[in-house]
C-alpha cells in the first residue's frame, strides 16, 4: 500500500445526515398511510353497506290496512285462518283459487299468508326512505317532514336484513322480497362445485406432486394450471355457456335422465352453474392442495417405501392424512371465491328472475351474488337496500366459511 | 405362536415384478385428473376460436374493422372493439393508479417497517379485502364512489355511470393483491443485503428504497403485471358502475362499457345461439383471453428470472 | 415367544442355507445425473453379520447403502451400472419389483421418522400392507421386544409415536422395520441424532439383532464401528469426488492392522 503509484484522491462528504433522517421519517408516514388506506377502504365499505341496510321507510298503502281489521284484531296480529278470511273476502274467487292451486293454503305458513295479504290487498309501497346514519342522527327532522308530506303514510324503522328477509323467496315487490331462493340456489350450486372440483383437484394434485416426474409433459400441465388460475372468471362463463349450457344440454337440462321441466330444458341449470364454477376453482384447488402435499416431509414417504409399501399405500396412509388439513383449508378458500362469483353465472344463466326454490341440479337457478347484481341494477332505492341486506348475508356466509378454515388450520396443524 | 412367522402370505413370487391392478387403476385415475385441466384450456381455446371464427365470417365483419373500428353498434353492423377497449384501458389505468403506489407502499411498510404484531394485524385485513366478492365492490362503486365523485366534481361533470368510479374501486380490490405479492418479493431479499447496506451507513429508507426494492424489482414487476391482468378481466365492478352501452370516449367521468361489461350485459339478456351477438362475445372473450394470458405468462417469466437470483 | 423366534430363524435359514453371502455388488457405479458418486465397488455381505461402512463425509456411504434396497431410485436423476445381487439375483434386473426388494431388505434412517400415528399403528401398518394375516397384537409385541422397547411402551401403545424420546423413536423405527420380517436391515447412521445413552441402547440392539438378521450400518463413529460390526468397509473419495472402496476386512483386522495407508490414517485420525 505504500507504493508511490497510488495517490489518495480528495474525499469530502457533506454532512447530510439530518436531511436523510428527515426524509426517512416522512416516508414512513407515506408507507404507513398506504397500508392504512386498506383499513379505511374496508371500514368505508362496511359502513356504506350497513348504512344502506336499515333506516326509516315511509310506506303508503293502496288499500287501507285499518279496514282489514277482523274481530278487532289488526292484520299484523291475525291468525292464519283470519288472514285467509280477509284474503278470500277481498280477492275474486278466481284469483283466490288460483293462489290455492300454485301452492295449497294448507301448505302455506301463517307468515306466507300474511305476505299474500300485504302483496295483494294492502299493497304497501315505499314512497320515501332514509339511510341508517340519517335515521339515527336526524330522527326528529324526519318524523316532522313525514307528518307534513305524507299524513296518511306509515313511517317505520326497517332493518332490511331480518329473519323474514332470509325466509322469504324473491319477489318483485321489495317490501316482501327475500333471499331464500338465492341462498338455496347458491348452496345447491356450490354443492355441485365441491362434488366436482374437490376430488378431481385433489387427485390432480396427488398426481402432479407424487407421481409426475420432471418431464416436459408434466411441466406443461403444471404451467397450464398456473395460467388457468389467472384466466378472468368471465371467460369460464363463456366456456360454460358453450360447453355445459349448449353442447351438453341433454345432460345439464336433465332430459337425459328423464327430467321434463320445460323451464330448464335450455340447460341453464344449477348443474351447469356448479360445473362452470367447478372449472373455475379447479386450478386454485390443485395449486393449494399441491402446496399442502409438498409440505409433508419426505422422511414419512421414505419410511413408507423403506417398509416395502407401494407408492399408493404410502400416499394414502401417510401423505394424504398429513396433508388433508392444508388441502381442506385451501379448498375452503377456493370455494369462498366460487360463492362470490357473479360474472360467469350471469353469462350462463341469462340472469333471469326466479321466484321458486330450486329443487335439484336440474332447476333453473339464481344465486346470492346474482340476486345482489339484479337488485343493484334497479334504480329504486328500496332495491339498493335489499342489495345491501343481501350483501350482508353473503359476507356472513363467507366469514363463516373462513372461520371454519382458520379453525381447521389451527386444530390440525401437525408437528412431525 | 407359529402364526406370526406364517402370518405373511406364503406364495410369494420371489422378487419378481407383480402386476398390481389397484395400483395401476389408481395411477390411471390420477393421471386423468392431472391432465383434465389441459382439456379446460383446449375447451377455452377451441370454443372461443370456433365462435370467434363464425363471427369474423359473417358479412360486414372483418378483423381489421374489428380491431380499429370506433363504433360498436350491432344493430347497424358496426363491430369496432375500440370503444370497449378504451374503457377497459381507462378503468385499468385508474385501478393501477390507486393500486400500484399504495400497494407498493403497503408492501414496503409491511416487509421493512412493521413489527411482527402490526403485520399480524394488517395482513388479515388485506386478506379480507382481497376476499370480498367483486359484486360487493360494484355496489360500493355505485352507491359510494360515484356519489362522492359527483359531490367533488359536480353533478353535471360526472355521470351516474362512469369509468372513473369503477376504476378507482377496482384499485381498492387490486391493492391487497399487489401488496401481498410485492411483500413476498421484498421478504425474499436476503437479510445479508440489508446488513451490508446498513454497514455502509444507510438509513432505513435508503436501505429499503435503494437496496431492497431494486433487488426485488422483478417480483414487484410481476405483481404489477398480474394486477393489470386482473384489472382487465375484472367484470362485476364495471358491469354495475361503468355504464351500459359502448361509448368511444377518453373522458373518465362519462359512462362507457368495457369488454367484460359488454359480455355480461349481452349475455344477461336472452341470448339466442348463432346470433351475431352470441358470436361476438366469443370474439371479445378470445381477445380478453389472449391479453390476460400474455400478461400472466410475462409475469411468470419475470418471476422465474427473479428466483434464479436467490436460490 | 422363543418358540416363535426359533420358527422364524429356521424358516429364514432354509431360504438361504447354501449361501453365506446375502448381498454382493459387482462393478457397482452409482450416478446422480452426470456425477459419479460411487465407482466400481465389489463387495460381499455375509449373512447374519454386522457390516459397517465408514469413510469421510460425502464419499457416498448413504448412496451405496440406499442402492441395496433401491431407495436411491427415488432421487430424480440417479442411476446405477453394474449389479447388486441378493442371493445371487440381480436386484436391478428389469423384472424385479423395487417394492418387493424393500420388503426383504428393510431400512432405518438417520433421523428417527415414526409415522404420526400411535405406536401400535407404527408397527402394524407395514405388516398390514404386506397382507399379514396372523395375530397382530402378538406381532407388535414381538417386534417391540426384539427392538428392546416393549417394557417402556407396553402401557402406552395408543400414544403417538412422536411422543417418545429420540432414542425410543429410533428403536420404534427399528421395531417397525423388523415387523415386516426382512432378511437384511440397512441402517444409515442410526444413532447419530441420539444422546450417548440411547446410542448405547441402539448398539446393544444391533449386536443382539445380528443373531437373526444381516445388518449393514453406515457410521461416522469409528468406535461404534469397532464395537458393533463384524466386518468393516472403508470408503474414500478420489480426485473427482467419486467414492471407492479402499479396504474391506474383518473389523478386528481392519482396525488393528490396516493394509492400506489411507485406512490407517483415517482410523487414527490423521486423515485429511
Ligand atoms: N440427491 C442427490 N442429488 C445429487 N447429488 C447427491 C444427492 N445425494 C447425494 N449426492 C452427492 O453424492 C455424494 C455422496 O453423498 P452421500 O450422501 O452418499 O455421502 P455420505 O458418505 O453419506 O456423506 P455423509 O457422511 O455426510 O452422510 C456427495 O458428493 C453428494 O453431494
Ligand atoms: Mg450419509
Amino acid at each position: 500500500m505504500n507504493g508511490p503509484s497510488i495517490q489518495k484522491p480528495e474525499i469530502e462528504f457533506t454532512d447530510n445526515i439530518r436531511d436523510r433522517n428527515r426524509y426517512g421519517r416522512l416516508w414512513v408516514y407515506i408507507f404507513r398511510f398506504s397500508t392504512i388506506i386498506g383499513i379505511i377502504a374496508l371500514a368505508t365499505l362496511l359502513f356504506n353497506i350497513i348504512n344502506q341496510s336499515s333506516g326509516y321507510v315511509v310506506y303508503e298503502a293502496k288499500g287501507d290496512p285499518a279496514a282489514l281489521t277482523l274481530d278487532g284484531v289488526p292484520i299484523e296480529e291475525q291468525t292464519k285462518d283470519q288472514l285467509m278470511r280477509v284474503l278470500s273476502s277481498h280477492l275474486s274467487k278466481g284469483a283466490y283459487s288460483k293462489l290455492d292451486r300454485t301452492k295449497p293454503f294448507a301448505e302455506r305458513s301463517r307468515n306466507d299468508v300474511y305476505d299474500l295479504v300485504v302483496e295483494r290487498i294492502v299493497k304497501y309501497e315505499v314512497v320515501d326512505s332514509w339511510l341508517l346514519w340519517d335515521s339515527l342522527t336526524r330522527k326528529d327532522e324526519i318524523t316532522a317532514a313525514v307528518e307534513e308530506e305524507y299524513p296518511e303514510a306509515l313511517l317505520r324503522f326497517d332493518v332490511w336484513i331480518n329473519s323474514d328477509f332470509l325466509r322469504r323467496p324473491q319477489s318483485s315487490n321489495p317490501v316482501i322480497a327475500g333471499v331464500r331462493t338465492a341462498v338455496l340456489g347458491s348452496l345447491w350450486t356450490i354443492g355441485i362445485t365441491i362434488l366436482f372440483a374437490f376430488p378431481l383437484g385433489v387427485m390432480a394434485a396427488i398426481y402432479l406432486t407424487e407421481y409426475a416426474g420432471d418431464s416436459w409433459a408434466n411441466r406443461i400441465i403444471q404451467t397450464n394450471i398456473n395460467n388457468l388460475a389467472g384466466v378472468p372468471s368471465i371467460i369460464y362463463g363463456i366456456l360454460g355457456l358453450a360447453i355445459f349450457v349448449r353442447a351438453l344440454e341433454p345432460l345439464t337440462s336433465g332430459t337425459l335422465f328423464g327430467v321434463t321441466d320445460p323451464t330448464s330444458a335450455n340447460g341453464r341449470t344449477i348443474l351447469s352453474a356448479g360445473l362452470t364454477l367447478g372449472l373455475l376453482v379447479l386450478p386454485l384447488i390443485i395449486i393449494n392442495a399441491q402446496e399442502a402435499i409438498r409440505a409433508v416431509p419426505n422422511s414419512l414417504r421414505h419410511a413408507g417405501y423403506g417398509l416395502g409399501a407401494t407408492k399408493w399405500q404410502t400416499v394414502w396412509s401417510h401423505v394424504l392424512p398429513n396433508a388433508i388439513p392444508g388441502i381442506l383449508t385451501g379448498t375452503i378458500l377456493a370455494i369462498s371465491r366460487a360463492i362470490g362469483e357473479t360474472a360467469p353465472l350471469v353469462v350462463i344463466g341469462a340472469s333471469t328472475v326466479i321466484y321458486f326454490d330450486p329443487e335439484g341440479p336440474f332447476s333453473k337457478f339464481t344465486t346470492l351474488p346474482i340476486q345482489i347484481y339484479q337488485w343493484t341494477s334497479r334504480p329504486q332505492d328500496e332495491f339498493r337496500f335489499l342489495a345491501a341486506a343481501a350483501i350482508l348475508v353473503l359476507l356472513a356466509l363467507l366469514l363463516t366459511l373462513n372461520a371454519v378454515a382458520v379453525l381447521l388450520r389451527n386444530r390440525y396443524s401437525r408437528r412431525y | 405362536m407359529e402364526q406370526i412367522a406364517l402370518g405373511y402370505p406364503k406364495s410369494r413370487n420371489g422378487l419378481k415384478r407383480r402386476f398390481r391392478v389397484g395400483e395401476n387403476a389408481i395411477l390411471a385415475l390420477l393421471f386423468i385428473s392431472g391432465v383434465f385441466s389441459i382439456f379446460t384450456t383446449i375447451g377455452i381455446v377451441y370454443e372461443l376460436g370456433k365462435e370467434a371464427l363464425l363471427f369474423f365470417r359473417t358479412p360486414n365483419v372483418d378483423l381489421w374493422s374489428f380491431l380499429s373500428g370506433t363504433q360498436w353498434q350491432p344493430h347497424i353492423d358496426k363491430f369496432g372493439i375500440l370503444p370497449l377497449f378504451t374503457s377497459t384501458l381507462i378503468t385499468s389505468l385508474f385501478a393501477m393508479l390507486i393500486a400500484a403506489p399504495l400497494g407498493m407502499g403497503a408492501a414496503i411498510y409491511l416487509s421493512e417497517y412493521a413489527s411482527e404484531k402490526v403485520r399480524g394485524f394488517l395482513k388479515p385485513i388485506l386478506e379480507i379485502l382481497a376476499g370480498i366478492p367483486t359484486i360487493v365492490y360494484g355496489y360500493f362503486a355505485l352507491t359510494f364512489m360515484t356519489p362522492l365523485l359527483r359531490t367533488i366534481f359536480g353533478r353535471d361533470v360526472v355521470e351516474i355511470y362512469n369509468t372513473a368510479s369503477a376504476g378507482l374501486v377496482m384499485g381498492i380490490l387490486i391493492l391487497p393483491m399487489i401488496a401481498s405479492m410485492a411483500e413476498d418479493a421484498l421478504s425474499a431479499v436476503p437479510n445479508a443485503l440489508r446488513e451490508a447496506a446498513y454497514g455502509l451507513g444507510g438509513t432505513k429508507l435508503e436501505v429499503a428504497l435503494k437496496v431492497v426494492v431494486p433487488a426485488a424489482i422483478s417480483g414487484i414487476a410481476a405483481a404489477f403485471i398480474v394486477g393489470i391482468s386482473r384489472a382487465i378481466g375484472e367484470t362485476m365492478i364495471v358491469a354495475v358502475a361503468a355504464g351500459a352501452g359502448p361509448n368511444f370516449t377518453f373522458n373518465p367521468f362519462k359512462g362507457a362499457e368495457t369488454m367484460t361489461g359488454h359480455i355480461v350485459r349481452i349475455s344477461g339478456g336472452d341470448l339466442s345461439y348463432d346470433s351475431i351477438d352470441y358470436n361476438s362475445i366469443f370474439a371479445i372473450g378470445l381477445m380478453l383471453f389472449f391479453v390476460t394470458l400474455t400478461l400472466n405468462l410475462i409475469s411468470q417469466q419475470v418471476v422465474r428470472r427473479f428466483r434464479e437470483v436467490y436460490e | 415367544m422363543t418358540h416363535t423366534i426359533e420358527k422364524i430363524k429356521t424358516q429364514r435359514i432354509k431360504v438361504s442355507e447354501k449361501l453365506v453371502y446375502v448381498l454382493e455388488t459387482k462393478k457397482l457405479n452409482i450416478y446422480y445425473d452426470d456425477f459419479r458418486a460411487i465407482s466400481e465397488v465389489n463387495m460381499k455381505i455375509e449373512r447374519n453379520k454386522v457390516t459397517a461402512i465408514i469413510g469421510p463425509s460425502g464419499c457416498g456411504k448413504s448412496t451405496l447403502l440406499r442402492s441395496f434396497n433401491r431407495m436411491n431410485e427415488l432421487v430424480q436423476g440417479s442411476r446405477i451400472s453394474g449389479e447388486v445381487l441378493f442371493h445371487g439375483q440381480n436386484l436391478y434386473a428389469p423384472d424385479v419389483d423395487p417394492v418387493e426388494v424393500r420388503h426383504r431388505i428393510g431400512m432405518v434412517f438417520q433421523k428417527p421418522n415414526p409415522f404420526p400415528k400411535s405406536i401400535y399403528e407404527n408397527i402394524a401398518w407395514g405388516a398390514r400392507v404386506h397382507g399379514f394375516k396372523g395375530n397382530m397384537d402378538e406381532l407388535v409385541e414381538y417386534s417391540l421386544r426384539q427392538a428392546a422397547l416393549w417394557e417402556e411402551v407396553k402401557d402406552i401403545l395408543d400414544h403417538s409415536g412422536l411422543a417418545l424420546s429420540g432414542g425410543q423413536q429410533q428403536r420404534l423405527c427399528i421395531a417397525r422395520a423388523l415387523a415386516v420380517q426382512p432378511e437384511v436391515i440397512l441402517m444409515d447412521e442410526p444413532a447419530s441424532a441420539l444422546d450417548p445413552i440411547s446410542t448405547l441402547h441402539i448398539e446393544d440392539l444391533i449386536r443382539e439383532l445380528s443373531n437373526h438378521y444381516t445388518i449393514l450400518i453406515v457410521t461416522h463413529n469409528m468406535q461404534q464401528a469397532a464395537r458393533v460390526s463384524d466386518f468393516t468397509a472403508f470408503f474414500n473419495m478420489n480426485g473427482d469426488r467419486s467414492g471407492y472402496l479402499v479396504e474391506y476386512d474383518n473389523t478386528n483386522q481392519l482396525f488393528t492392522m490396516p493394509k492400506n495407508k489411507l485406512t490407517e490414517d483415517y482410523i487414527t485420525g490423521r486423515f485429511g
